[in-house]
C-alpha cells in the first residue's frame, strides 16, 4: 500500500482535483442557468437546454486554458528547476505532461459534443418559439425587438420568421465559429489516433496546428452575445405576476416591457494567459533554434545508428535527459526528441539516432552518403527529469527494455566518471543492470560501451562493481544451435561481452531474490519499458 | 514506417465521421426536430459508414494494428470485393452519402466530416492506395529442420555384447561401474 501511494499517489492527486473542479464547474453553472431568476423567460423559451449547453462551457473554458500548458515545455523545465528542493515525486509529475494533455483533450471533445447537442436543440426551439409553437408566452417573448424608440430589446437571437436553424448557424457568429471550431477539433483528433501518430507523425504535427484556428474561434465564439439574460428595470418587472398576462406588458406599472441584455463574453479571459505563455514557448524554441550547435564529431555504427557529438555554449545537462532536434535542411518545422546518451562529465553531449521514420532516414543518409555533414541543427532541451538518485543508493537495479535502455547509457557512464573521480556525491557501490531486447540489432553501440566498462573494470580490479545480464526475447532454434555450439567459449557469442546472454524473459522473483541475498540492504528500482514510461518502485 | 498511406488517416476520420454522423441523426429524430427525415438517414448512413470503415485495410509497409473484433467485418466488406477495395468507390460514396446532411442542422457536422474523408480518401486513391483485409495469419507446420537438434536414427557403433559385459577377471578396463560387485557366473 506505501508503495502505491509513492508511486501513484500524486497522479491521483491530481486526477481528483482536476475532475473535482470539472464536476463543480458543471454543476454550478448549470444551477446558475436552471434556476437564476435572471434567465427565467429564457427557460421559457428553452426548458432545461440552456443550461445543458452552458454548463459545458464552464468547463470548456477551463479544459481550454489547461490544454496548452503542458505542451509548453520550456515552461516546465522551468518549474522544475525551481522545484529541485521540493522532492522528486513533484518533478517526475511534470513528466507525465502529454497524458494530462490527452486526459484534457478527451473531456474538451466530450464536453464539445454535449454542448453541440443542447445548441442543436436550441436553435431549434428558439424558431418554434418565434412561430407560436410553445404558447402565448413564448410567443410574446420571441416577438421583442431591439427598438430604440418601443424602448424593447430582444430575447430570442432568431429575428426573422422565415429563418432555418442551418441558416442561423451559419449567420451568426457564435453558429459559424462553432462549425468550424469543431470541425478543427474533430480534424485534431483523428489525426492524433495513436496509429496515425506513430506511423505517420507528420500529419499529427501539421494537422494539430489547427488548434490555431480552434482557438481564434473560440475567443469570438460569444462575441455575439446571443445568450440573454433578464436585465432589472425601473421600476422592477415581476416575473411571476407578469408571466401570465404578456398581453398587459408596458400598460400597468407593474409590468414594464421585460429588458434583456447579452452575456459578456468571458473565454477570451480564461484562454488569454496561456496562449501568451505558448507563444513565448514558441518563440524560446525559435530563439534555441537559431543557437550555434557545433559538431565535435559524428560516428556511423552498424545497424544504422547515427551517433552525433555535439557542442552547444551554455548547454547544461543531467543524466537521463533528452533534447529536441531540429533539422532545417530535412524540415523547418519539425523538432524529434532524442534521448542524449552523454554522461554530464563530458564537454560535449551525445545523441544516438537510430533509423526510425522519414527524419531519422534523411539525417542518416546526409551524413553517410559522399555529401558528409549537416550545415545546421537546432537543439532544444535539455528536457525531462534527471535519474540522479541513481547515485544516491550503494545499491542499484537498473532495468532496460527495448529503446528504453538508451538513457542507461548516460547513467552508466556518468557513474563510472565519477567513480574514477571519487566523487562524494556518487554512493553507489553495486550496480545490477538487466537490459531486456528482442534483439541487439540496432544496439550494438550500446554493447560496445558495456564491453569498454567491462575492461576498465576488469583493469581496477572491480569486476564486481556493474553486473550485467541481458535478457535476448526474440530468439529462436537458430540462436540455440549457435550458443549450443559456442557454449565453452570465454565471452559471449552474441554481445563479445564476458557476462552470457540469457534467452526469454527474467524471472524476476529469482532476481529480486539473489540480489536480496548478496545485498540485505535498502535497493532503489528503476524500470524503463518500451516507450520510455517511468515505473518507479522502492521496496 | 515512411511514406504516409493516406487511407488510414481516411479511415479514422470516416469512423469518426460516421459516429458524427449517427449522433447527429439521433439527436434530430429524438428532438423531432424539423426535417427529422433527413436525420432518419443520417443515423442510417452514419451506421453504414461505421459498419465499412470499421474494418482497418492491411497496410503497404509496417505492422498492422486490428481493431478489437474487426475480423467479422473484415469478412463482410471483404465480400464485396472492387466495390469495398477500390478507394475511389469510396470516396464517392462517403460524398454521396453526405449530401443529405447538409440540408440539416444536426447533421450538418456529420456531413462534412464525411466530405472531407471523402476528400482523404480520393487523396489515397490517387496515390494507388487500395483496401487489403487482414486476414488471421496461419500457423506455418512446424517443420522438422535438418538440424543438430536431429535425433540419431542409428545407435552408435559398439563392440559385441560379449566384449561390453563387465569380466570378474579384468574390472578396470569396463566402461561402466556396477553399484554391486561384479562375481563371475557361478
Amino acid at each position: 500500500m506505501g508503495n502505491w501511494i509513492v508511486n501513484h499517489g500524486l497522479d491521483t492527486f491530481i486526477l481528483v482535483v482536476w475532475m473535482g473542479i470539472n464536476i463543480f464547474l458543471f454543476v454550478h453553472f448549470y444551477l446558475f442557468y436552471d434556476l437564476g431568476p435572471q434567465f427565467f423567460y429564457t427557460r421559457q423559451l428553452l426548458g432545461s437546454a440552456l443550461a445543458w449547453a452552458r454548463a459545458p462551457a464552464a468547463v470548456l473554458n477551463f479544459n481550454c486554458m489547461l490544454i496548452l500548458l503542458p505542451v509548453c515545455r520550456n515552461l516546465l523545465s522551468l518549474i522544475r528547476g525551481s522545484f529541485v528542493c521540493c522532492g522528486r515525486t513533484m518533478r517526475k509529475q511534470l513528466d507525465k505532461n502529454l497524458s494530462f494533455h490527452k486526459l484534457v483533450a478527451y473531456m474538451i471533445a466530450l464536453m464539445t459534443a454535449v454542448h453541440t447537442v443542447a445548441h442543436l436543440l436550441n436553435v431549434e426551439w428558439f424558431i418554434n418559439s418565434r412561430h407560436g409553437r410553445y404558447g402565448f408566452l413564448a410567443g410574446n417573448l420571441s416577438a421583442l425587438e431591439d427598438d430604440e424608440d418601443d424602448h424593447e430589446t430582444f430575447l430570442n437571437p432568431v429575428q426573422s420568421d422565415s429563418t432555418t436553424p442551418t441558416i442561423f448557424a451559419f449567420t451568426t457568429i457564435a453558429g459559424l465559429t462553432g462549425v468550424v471550431i469543431t470541425l478543427a477539433l474533430i480534424l485534431i483528433i483523428t489525426s492524433s489516433m495513436e496509429v496515425i501518430r506513430r506511423s505517420y507523425f507528420e500529419v499529427f504535427w501539421y494537422t494539430h496546428h489547427l488548434f490555431i484556428v480552434f482557438f481564434a474561434g473560440l475567443v469570438f465564439h460569444g462575441y455575439g452575445r446571443i445568450v440573454r439574460s433578464q436585465v432589472t428595470t425601473d421600476p422592477p418587472h415581476n416575473t411571476t405576476f407578469c408571466k401570465d398576462q404578456p398581453e398587459n406588458w408596458g400598460k400597468i406599472p407593474e409590468c414594464p416591457i421585460p429588458q434583456f441584455a447579452g452575456g459578456f463574453p468571458q473565454t477570451w479571459m480564461w484562454v488569454i494567459g496561456p496562449m501568451v505563455i505558448y507563444l513565448c514557448e514558441r518563440l524560446l524554441r525559435f530563439v534555441r533554434y537559431l543557437q550555434t550547435v557545433r559538431y565535435k564529431k559524428i560516428v556511423m555504427h552498424p545497424s544504422k545508428v547515427l551517433e552525433l557529438q555535439l557542442l552547444k555554449s551554455g548547454f547544461k545537462m543531467d543524466v537521463g535527459q533528452y533534447v529536441f532536434l531540429n533539422c532545417p535542411e530535412i524540415s523547418e518545422l519539425e523538432w524529434h526528441p532524442f534521448t542524449m546518451t552523454s554522461a554530464p562529465e563530458e564537454d560535449f553531449f551525445t545523441v544516438h539516432i537510430r533509423s526510425a521514420g522519414d527524419w531519422t532516414d534523411r539525417l542518416i543518409k546526409m551524413c553517410w552518403g559522399p555529401y558528409y555533414g549537416i550545415e545546421k541543427m537546432g537543439v532544444d532541451g535539455p528536457f525531462g527529469t534527471a535519474s540522479e538518485d541513481v547515485f544516491d543508493y550503494e545499491v542499484s537495479m537498473l532495468v532496460g527494455a527495448g529503446i528504453g535502455v538508451t538513457p542507461f547509457a548516460s547513467i552508466l557512464k556518468s557513474i563510472w566518471y565519477k567513480f574514477k573521480d571519487s566523487n562524494p556525491k556518487l554512493r553507489t557501490r553495486k550496480i545490477y543492470f538487466y537490459w531486456l531486447c528482442r534483439e541487439t540489432h540496432a544496439f550494438e553501440w550500446f554493447a560496445d560501451l558495456l564491453q569498454v566498462l567491462e575492461k576498465e573494470m576488469e583493469e581496477r580490479g572491480m569486476r564486481d562493481f556493474l553486473i550485467y545480464k541481458l535478457y535476448l526475447t526474440g530468439w529462436d532454434h537458430t540462436h540455440a544451435a549457435q550458443v549450443m555450439v559456442n557454449f565453452d567459449k570465454d565471452t559471449d557469442v552474441i554481445t563479445g561481452l564476458k557476462q552470457k546472454t540469457h534467452y526469454g524473459r527474467p524471472n524476476w522473483d529469482k532476481e529480486f531474490e539473489q540480489v536480496r541475498h548478496e545485498n540485505p540492504s535498502v535497493v532503489l528500482l528503476m524500470i524503463k519499458n518500451l516507450v520510455s514510461n517511468y515505473v518507479y518502485v522502492t521496496s | 514506417m515512411g511514406k504516409i498511406e493516406w487511407a488510414m488517416w481516411a479511415n479514422e476520420q470516416a469512423l469518426a465521421s460516421g459516429l458524427i454522423y449517427l449522433t447527429g441523426g439521433i439527436v434530430g429524430v429524438a428532438g423531432q426536430l424539423k426535417g427529422w427525415e433527413y436525420a432518419a438517414f443520417g443515423i442510417a448512413a452514419g451506421v453504414f459508414v461505421c459498419l465499412l470503415e470499421y474494418p482497418r485495410s492491411k497496410r503497404a509497409k509496417g505492422t498492422n494494428y486490428e481493431r478489437t473484433g474487426q475480423y467479422c467485418f473484415t469478412v463482410c466488406v471483404k465480400a464485396f470485393g472492387p466495390l469495398t477495395s477500390n478507394y475511389y468507390v469510396r470516396a464517392f460514396l462517403h460524398a454521396a452519402l453526405c449530401v443529405p446532411g447538409g440540408f440539416m442542422l444536426a447533421t450538418v457536422l456529420g456531413c462534412v466530416c464525411l466530405g472531407m474523408a471523402s476528400l482523404i480518401y480520393l487523396s489515397a486513391a490517387i496515390h494507388g492506395e487500395h483496401w487489403q483485409p487482414i486476414m488471421p495469419k496461419s500457423e506455418p507446420a512446424k517443420s522438422v529442420t535438418q538440424s543438430i537438434k536431429h535425433p540419431p536414427q542409428n545407435p552408435p557403433p559398439r563392440p559385441p555384447a560379449e566384449m561390453r559385459r563387465k569380466r570378474a577377471e579384468d574390472l578396470e578396463s569396463a566402461a561402466y561401474v556396477n553399484p554391486l560387485p561384479v562375481t563371475a557366473n557361478e
